[in-house]
């Protein structure tokens, strides 16, 4: 009898979310799966062809992928750095953790704004620049003439506002490693980098994983801070989405590339499980 | 006992959430029912506007108006949503031409005949009013307001006009000219277009540049003309700030003296010129070979299928189209009367200036009127996509000019025989689907 | 040695607050500098031309203080909404192996990969269908489903990392798996619950695609100035970009407590 209830209680506890998501996205996401293998009706690859032979098309993977590809290492180390520099300070870890978690409340659209004022012709960065003698006067660094540029500033404006829900679910989960297990490693003379490297980051597994999955996921839904920093220059896949379905409203390539999306975003979540997984039963 | 101090304040937190959802969530339905006709509008966006609206324009309506303002996308599928659900809550849409043309072929809008009878002595011109037709027997929406686009310089780039150049009737090599002197003497390039994510670029190729190259828009999209156009429009290219790709509006890249010279609709460089008058001057777009090619804007009032107030939206478009609410429209916000009344003599000086824009363009000798495209259905978008996509390969990423035109033509092609649009003008009428030579 | 890295070390923790605080401070600037101080040039890092029009014609809008509203009561449910659901899922997948566990992972992050403007048309009809359609609540439900899967997996890893033998020792003692849950592991996690029911509070208050579709006279704030703002002037926008970041500045401030409990427990 217990043993059947124990062996149900998962599923028990479950199924309300999973009751959830299906009223409100499976059914609307079936609908839209099979609109996307369909034209007029009929069952049909032509929404994927379109896709891929668009002029974007090729653009905006390669410019997802580079994105992703380099946002998302970046804000792990920064977290990981910014969690264990929070965990030292002895005074003010409140405040410091305040300031740090800001960005997490500020909206795509806020962030766009606030970088554009930053890198745009007449922007600070460029008056600092002026100020310091290097430029001449207003110089252009989001066009398509500079790719580059336009890339590092869509990548800091990136870095910028993301960082914080990372930093949060590390701190959170520094917070749940037993202190013995590190004052052991003192007591063994071990020196911090490799206590941080032999007992910090494994224990930090569970929490890496989540934040991993959830950064990444994240970061393939990116595009009005890209839209708003580079304009038709930066071509990332979920803008091309939202492109087909709001300014060319063909629902059907809008689908198609949604379903690549979630494909992308899955392949990189079955990843993640599978090198970063953790049994139960091996739980500190 | 530690455990439990920690917990409280935490779980008032949620408990605090929870009882607030269950107590408001369920009551807030109830408050929104109140009588007022919900004019829902794509136009007349931006804050300062939509106050006027609210405030000025329909303050003497004798009925109670909700004036709600949605992007162009979610109008659409806000409109066509409630349509399939059978329940409304807009009685009143309004939007442009081609953003009212696809609800036409998703039937979410009412036929107003009786209301266009009513209208017949307010002078709206027939060619309007037969657009409001969108390619049916009926008339589906009723002219709102117009505008049109206009080029507007600052006065520092006055000196830099070529010799013997008339900035009233410029070229597109005249332009091209001037583009290269300014560059040449400032270092600079400082010509502008709205080439960005949510600029009305497509426009300037379909009412602009087309019909003053070839006559044509659809038609003679892959002809010789059109490769010259392209390569003419390519040499110009060199002098327009790459900042382009990311204006959405002329008026700020104006304000910031980024670009000196720039293309765009009325109402998106309406601010610089009301901000600062005595800085700017207004003049027609370049001609080509064929013809100085613009393009009307025309907003149009329609009725959603079972409106849930009817009668008040009648009675609003009844209003909006009084010829005094028309000439406070233009005068609060710069969109022009579509009936017939005159404009007062003490517009302020940005408005002034946007109607000497636009008289001068609609007055031009050489004059080409580009009408607006009709029977598109929902493929508006990749219609405008095809233009767009054609500039970037050409122009930006330099493919051959004939390779690309062939490409996008029988992409073109698939949309006009998918939707069998017959063509407008300035395209020669067809039998049919317009026909891309 | 020492010295020196505590210099670097205090010297990273300041350069790290200036590099959240620097931009916001800029765009507050762009936000009382009114039309002129957008497009000056060289830029001053001092407020130089202060103007508070911008402002004020945002406050004076018709209907901010119900869209004020519309907006909290939203996050509210969303935030209860999510964590009702979150949690118990969150447990369940941190102390249970059972079959189908990765594929509920891979089910809850599907509703965050997928972009959720191409589900607009049949959310919304379906939504008037159920008369959801133009309320905060049927706004709450579609925030739910953005926030749960965060919900569930951060709290997934606060119950993995609270060792197990400390729930066994309670059942030991003669607590049931309930009396044990609640009595040891809940208070432990209770914390960072809270932190996660504040991020499902901060994405409901920015949502903009979902409550603008979904509503027409029930705006959420950010729904209702970002259909306003997005054609308007820069030095609106910048004041409404900066009217959007207030209130979550404060909600952050006002619950850094619980962040900072997160603390408190390990200390112990």
């Amino acid at each position: 009898m217990t043993t059947v209830r124990s062996r149900l209680l998962p599923y028990l506890l479950l199924a309300p979310s999973v009751a959830f998501l299906a009223a409100l996205f499976l059914v609307p996401l079936i609908q839209t799966i099979t609109l996307s293998f369909s034209e007029d009706g009929v069952p049909s690859l032509a929404n994927y062809t379109r896709m891929v032979s668009d002029l974007n098309f090729g653009l905006a993977v390669r410019n997802t992928f580079l994105l992703v590809l380099t946002v998302v290492p970046i804000q792990i180390v920064m977290a990981l750095a910014m969690a264990m520099m929070l965990q030292k300070l002895p005074r003010g870890r409140d405040v410091v953790l305040w300031i740090w978690t800001i960005p997490l409340g500020i909206s795509d659209l806020a962030a766009g704004l606030v970088w554009l004022a930053i890198l745009q012709d007449r922007g600070y960065l460029n008056s600092a620049l002026y100020g310091l003698g290097l430029i001449d006067g207003p110089t252009a660094w989001l066009t398509y003439e500079t790719p580059v540029a336009l890339f590092f500033g869509v990548l800091v404006a990136e870095v910028w506002r993301a960082t914080a829900i990372v930093l949060v679910i590390l701190f959170a989960g520094l917070q749940l490693i037993p202190k013995e297990y590190k004052e052991a490693a003192e007591v063994f003379g071990a020196r911090p980098w490799t206590t941080f490297v032999r007992i910090t980051l494994p224990l930090l597994k569970p929490s890496l994983q989540t934040a991993l999955i959830l950064r990444t996921v994240l970061a393939f839904e990116v595009f009005a801070v890209v839209y708003a920093i580079g304009g038709t220059n930066f071509p990332v896949l979920v803008g091309e989405a939202y492109n087909w379905q709001r300014n060319y409203q063909n629902t059907g390539v809008a689908a198609a590339y949604a379903m690549l999306i979630v494909a992308i975003s899955l392949g990189a979540t079955v990843v993640f499980l599978w090198a970063l997984r953790t049994k139960p039963e091996q739980q500190a | 006992m530690t455990f439990t101090r920690r917990l409280s304040p935490a779980a008032r937190l949620m408990g605090a959430g929870i009882v607030a959802g269950a107590l408001l969530g369920p009551m807030v339905p109830a408050s929104a029912q109140q009588q007022d006709v919900v004019f829902l509008s794509t136009q007349l966006r931006p804050i300062e506007e939509a106050q006027k609206v609210r405030s000025v324009i329909l303050k003497g309506f004798p009925g109670k108006v909700t004036y709600l303002v949605e992007e162009p996308p979610a109008f659409d599928v806000r409109m066509k949503a409630e349509g399939q659900a059978g329940k409304r809550t807009i009685s009143l849409a309004g939007a442009l031409h081609g953003e009212l043309q696809p609800l036409v072929a998703s039937g979410d809008l009412t036929p107003i005949d009786d209301i266009a009878a009513k209208l017949k002595d307010r002078g709206i011109p027939a060619s309007l009013m037969d657009l409001g037709k969108l390619g049916t027997q009926q008339q589906m929406y009723i002219p709102w307001m117009q505008a049109t686009y206009i080029m507007v310089a600052n006065k520092k780039a006055l000196p830099y006009l070529p010799a013997g150049a008339d900035i009233n009737a410029l070229t597109y090599d005249q332009l091209e000219a001037w583009g290269k002197a300014i560059t040449e003497k400032t270092g600079k390039r400082l010509i502008g277009f709205p080439a960005g994510p949510k600029g009305l670029m497509p426009r300037f190729y379909q009412g602009y540049l087309y019909p003053s190259f070839t006559g044509g828009v659809v038609t003679p999209f892959q002809s010789a003309e059109a490769q010259a156009m392209w390569a003419k429009f390519k040499g110009l290219w060199q002098y327009v700030n790459p900042n382009s790709t990311s204006y959405d509006f002329m008026q700020e890249p104006l304000m910031a003296e980024e670009v000196w010279v720039a293309f765009d609709h009325v109402a998106r460089v309406k601010d610089a010129l009301t901000q600062a008058p005595e800085e700017f001057v207004t003049f027609p777009a370049p001609a080509g070979p064929k013809g100085r090619g613009y393009m009307p804007v025309i907003a149009g009032l329609a009725v959603p299928k079972n409106a849930p107030d009817a009668a008040g939206a009648a009675a609003l478009i009844d209003f909006i189209s009084k010829p005094e609410t028309q000439v406070k429209t233009a005068a609060e916000v710069g969109f022009f009367p579509v009936v017939k009344a005159t404009l007062p003599a003490d517009l302020s000086p940005g408005i002034k200036l946007i109607a000497e824009g636009v008289d001068k363009t609609q007055n031009a000798k050489d004059a080409l009127p580009a009408l607006l495209p009709v029977g598109l259905g929902d493929k508006g978008g990749e219609f405008n996509k095809v233009y767009s996509d054609t500039f970037q390969r050409i122009v930006l990423r330099g493919e051959d000019i004939k390779t690309v035109l062939a490409a996008q033509a029988s992409v073109l092609k698939g949309l006009m025989e998918a939707t069998k649009a017959p063509c407008w003008a300035p395209d020669k009428p067809s039998q049919g689907a317009c026909p891309v030579n | 040695m020492n010295a020196l890295r505590r210099t670097v070390y205090f010297t990273g923790i300041v350069a790290l607050c200036a590099w959240v605080l620097v931009p916001i401070y800029f765009i507050a600037l762009g936000a009382f500098g009114g039309r002129i101080g957008v497009f000056r040039w060289p830029k001053s890092i001092l407020p130089t031309d202060t103007s508070l029009a911008a402002m004020q014609l945002f406050l004076q809008v018709e209907g901010v203080g119900q869209a004020m509203v519309n907006s909290i009561i939203a996050a509210c449910i969303t935030m209860a909404l999510s964590i009702a659901l979150g949690a118990p899922a969150g447990y369940a997948l941190a102390r249970f192996t059972f079959p189908g566990q990765n594929a509920y992972r891979l089910l809850i992050l599907l509703t965050r990969a997928f972009p959720l403007a191409i589900l607009a048309l049949p959310l919304t009809v379906a939504f008037i269908r159920i008369g959801l359609y133009d309320t905060a609540f049927g706004v709450a439900l579609i925030h739910t489903a953005l926030a749960l899967p965060f919900a569930a997996l951060v709290s997934a890893s606060l119950f993995q990392a609270i060792p197990r033998e400390l729930e066994e020792a309670a059942w030991v003692f003669g607590c049931t798996r309930l009396q044990a849950f609640l009595k040891v592991v809940l208070p432990l996690a209770l914390p960072g619950i809270a932190a996660t029911a504040i991020f499902a509070f901060v994405i409901s208050w920015n949502e903009v695609f979902a409550a603008s579709v979904l509503t027409v006279r029930n705006r959420t704030l950010t729904a209702y100035l970002l259909t306003v703002l997005a054609e308007s002037p820069l030095h609106f926008r910048f004041a409404g970009g900066f009217l959007l970041i207030v209130p979550s500045i404060v909600f952050i401030f006002a619950v850094r407590k619980y962040l900072f409990a997160m603390w408190g427990i390990a200390n112990r």
